[in-house]
């Protein structure tokens, strides 16, 4: 079920504290967040946040096209590195 | 005959189930047009008079998104997925089922026939 329209969309409030920081001072900086469920609100866009991916954070450069998504669809959480690549120890058993 | 909305025409057909040949029509939206141009939905194609035609036509294309415009529609949403490099994007980009379904079994319409994987040993 989606969230009320009522409540408004979510953002962590120190994370919109620190954004308007930056816009109020016209600087750039990068933002380390663990807030993925944020939402992108369009006073981000040009800023560079960095999301964290449950190891690091990702810096994510956010452009307008990303407003309204929530920022943790930017720092995949998964790394796939394959099945069955032909190392020596499993071809040295043949 | 009855071309609707570019290239669709099944003759024998109830118009109710006719009209769900063009995409981006499906039996409830054909329903709510026939009710709105005043058609009885049981009438055959090939019965309706070209004044009804052409009723349905103008009613399709004021209010509906059908065909080449939704589908264009759609690639575009899908695109802008894959270019603000979000998750859904990324699956879409891959092949896999987007809204979080399992993969370690079924998703077969997503990723097509069964490709057999794994290292063989002896």
């Amino acid at each position: 079920m989606s969230r009320s329209t009522k409540k408004g969309p979510y953002i962590h409030p120190s994370l919109m504290k620190k954004i308007k920081a930056l816009n109020e001072n016209r600087e750039k900086r990068v933002i380390k967040t663990w807030s993925r469920s944020s939402t992108i609100f369009p006073e981000m866009v040009g800023h560079t946040i960095a999301v964290h991916d449950g190891r690091k954070h990702v810096p994510i450069y956010i452009s307008e096209d990303m407003v309204g998504h929530k920022l943790g669809e930017f720092a995949p959480t998964r790394f796939f590195r394959g099945h069955g690549s032909h190392t020596e120890r499993s071809t040295a058993l043949r | 005959m009855a071309r609707i909305a570019g290239v669709d025409l099944p003759r024998d057909k109830r118009v109710e189930v006719a009209l769900t040949h063009i995409y981006g029509i499906g039996r409830s939206s054909a329903g709510k047009i026939l009710a709105q141009t005043g058609i009885n939905p049981d009438t055959r194609v090939r019965d309706l008079t070209e004044e009804e035609a052409s009723r349905l036509r103008e009613e399709i294309s004021d209010n509906y998104k059908v065909e080449g415009d939704l589908r264009r529609e759609i690639a575009l949403n899908i695109k802008r997925l894959i270019e603000i490099g979000s998750y859904r994007g990324l699956r879409h980009r891959r092949g896999l089922p987007v809204r979080g379904q399992r993969t370690r079994t079924n998703a077969r319409s997503r990723k097509g026939p069964k490709k057999t994987v794994g290292v063989r040993r002896r």
